[in-house]
């Protein structure tokens, strides 16, 4: 923004020459040749396996083994889309949708809880305040991978071991995203608004509902994000608690594909399509609803 | 927190300008209310973590002992005292597991955001032009890759045979082994860096958004480059988001478990220990010793804590020198 208010004034003078005064901002002009060297490399990185995914999803199993693995042989795409829904009676397409409803339904309530606790935190003031808060800044060093454990020995202790709720319910509690809702609540709420709905007679919920939810919107769908990502890689919890593969999501099943196919050839090309196929809805989903993520996260940025 | 209190300070002297009337006769809504919001949040927390802590904790403590021989003999869980913490610390293969996913996190940390800290400067000044949204998408998007994918994407990149990587540098003389016993770990790092790098860039990255502009000008005013404007202005600001993606970092690291078990199906580099937590599993599953397991689940736990708390130590000091 300061750039663009400053450059009128300098054009007058420079606009002619404006290398000059790129290279008074920039003093090293061989500094910009590196970076932009650097980037081209970065992006190289970062596409590689994308790229060797689409590929390789193309590919008939001889094809996988015997063409270079950046160039596209025989196209079997479709070929490979069939095997994957004949195999074993479709049970990749039962992953997929269980995983969607595990990250799904997990992150909708997900943040629900966390919305509503964060909102608690950010505007009221009540005894237990401090103790919520410092408990649930505390839990975030916690890591997931270690509650595994237990949780699962508490989900067989309570029956819930194998069952969908097994896998759902201990996801909905996610200390960050309390906090995050606690910095967006701040941020897009004013205790006045508060305070005036409440002399106008509204009850509390009623203001939470109609008044905090609406402007914690860009906030809930970062969190709401981040949720439905954590949960979608969950893999540790779903290995423990579910036996039954008709109740696996997506990664566990795959990952099972891969080891299986040590013994099972054919398994290898279905693993690779699977992949991309568990991947395609994540990056249809971040891509689209990128206006709130970023916007979310610029809130974050700006309160840590 | 500082500004929490202000907000406090400012609604509290907004309701006694309204006089103490109306705040008495709304006083029982809030004082219920907010433990109405919390409650599913609390109720859930001490479900689902409080609960499995003190089960774990009352687990470790115990041993089963089983009458007679073999299949016939009923079992019984008798009090072992601290005895499974000791079995756990004296399997030699469990005490490796933290050497290696510290030393692991001694170079993955630093380079990932070493990495993620270069790329949201350089997004940060007009250098990426006109494709900076693409170019940040595209190093964002592994994060949404599920590990176990991504590891499963890397190990077919790894394996000889199906590597166009591998198989590319040996038809020009280049023998590259990515899952050799001294590189296995580094593959395993990769792996991760694809994948947090984006994530942590675009933390970074908003962090450094919120930096006012007119400190730039005053810099290039006083005749410094970008790059000190980075290394003098920008990097100290951002010190704080630094710290928390630090954090998030080192917790990430100690509880690898998902990359190194997707790998250890083309190898046999990677051991059924490999990780602390690999081998709390390890312990649980296989070994069928639930009570060791959990003894082992609240080392790594307490590994962690004291980690994170030690790495708040110098960093924070340089937070507040920086603040300065």
């Amino acid at each position: 923004m300061d750039v663009a208010d400053v450059a009128p004034a300098d054009e007058v003078e420079t606009r002619p020459k404006a290398a000059p005064a790129f290279q008074r901002r920039m003093p090293l002009d061989p500094g910009r040749t590196v970076v932009r060297v650097f980037l081209l490399a970065a992006v190289v990185y970062f596409l590689i396996p994308a790229y060797w995914l689409l590929v390789a999803s193309t590919k008939s199993i001889g094809d996988l083994y015997d063409s270079p693995g950046f160039l596209f042989a025989g196209f079997h795409l479709w070929d490979n889309l069939v095997n994957l829904t004949k195999y074993d009676g479709g049970v990749y397409w039962r992953w997929l949708l269980n995983s969607a409803i595990y990250s799904g339904v997990g992150a909708i309530l997900m943040t629900t809880v966390s919305i509503a606790a964060g909102y608690a935190l950010a505007v009221y003031e009540f005894r237990a305040k401090t103790l919520v808060f410092g408990i649930t800044l505390g839990s975030m060093l916690i890591p997931q991978t270690v509650l595994a454990q237990p949780i699962y020995r508490l989900l067989v202790a309570i029956g819930l071991s194998n069952t969908y709720w097994g896998v759902l319910l201990p996801q909905i509690v996610f200390p960050f995203g309390v906090i995050l809702a606690v910095v967006y609540a701040r941020s897009s709420l004013s205790r006045e608004i508060v305070e005036a709905a409440r002399l106008d007679g509204a009850s509390e919920w009623r203001i939470f509902r109609t008044i905090a939810v609406p402007l914690m919107i860009p906030g809930s769908v970062t969190i709401l994000l981040f949720a439905f990502i954590g949960s979608w890689n969950n893999y540790l919890l779903p290995v423990l608690v579910l036996n039954d593969s008709s109740l696996w999501p997506v990664t566990v099943g795959l990952s099972g594909w891969n080891q299986s196919s040590v013994t099972i050839p054919g398994l290898q090309t279905l693993t690779i399509i699977g992949a991309l196929m568990s991947i395609l809805p994540l990056v249809v989903i971040f891509v689209s609803l990128q206006r709130y993520w970023k916007k979310g996260l610029d809130i974050t940025g700006d309160r840590f | 927190m500082s500004s929490s209190t202000r907000a406090v300070a400012a609604g509290s002297g907004a309701a006694t300008a309204r006089g103490s009337r109306g705040v008495k006769r709304h006083a029982p809504g809030p004082r219920v209310a907010p433990y109405g919001f919390v409650l599913p949040y609390v109720a859930l927390f001490l479900l689902f973590v409080v609960t499995p802590i003190i089960f774990a904790g009352y687990n470790s403590l115990f041993k089963v002992e089983r009458n007679g021989l073999g299949l016939g003999g009923d079992s019984h869980a008798v009090f072992f005292g601290l005895g499974n913490y000791a079995l756990a610390l004296s399997k030699p293969e469990f005490v490796e597991s933290f050497g290696r996913v510290l030393l692991f996190g001694a170079v993955q940390v630093p380079t990932m955001l070493g990495f993620a800290l270069v790329l949201a400067l350089i997004f940060d000044t007009e250098l990426a032009g006109r494709l900076k949204s693409a170019l940040q998408l595209i190093v964002f998007l592994p994060f949404v890759v599920p590990s176990v994918v991504a590891a499963l994407l890397w190990a077919f990149l790894y394996q000889p045979g199906v590597s166009p990587i591998v198989d590319g540098l040996a038809a020009v003389g280049v023998h590259v082994d990515f899952l050799s016993p001294s590189s296995i770990l580094w593959s395993i790092a990769n792996v991760n860096v694809w994948a947090v790098t984006g994530v942590n860039m675009i933390i970074l990255y908003a962090a450094l958004q919120t930096i006012p502009k007119d400190l730039y000008e005053a810099a290039r005013l006083d005749g410094a480059g970008e790059l000190r404007t980075a290394l003098r202005i920008k990097v100290p600001m951002v010190a704080p988001a630094i710290f928390l993606t630090l954090i998030f970092s080192i917790i990430g690291t100690i509880q690898l478990y998902n990359e190194p078990t997707v790998i250890r199906s083309i190898t046999a580099n990677v051991s059924a220990n490999y990780t602390p937590n690999m081998a709390v599993f390890e312990a649980t599953t296989r070994g069928g010793n639930i009570n060791l397991g959990s003894a082992m689940a609240i080392i790594v736990g307490l590994v962690i804590f004291v980690v994170s708390v030690v790495a708040t130590v110098p960093v924070n000091r340089w937070r507040k020198r920086v603040a300065m």
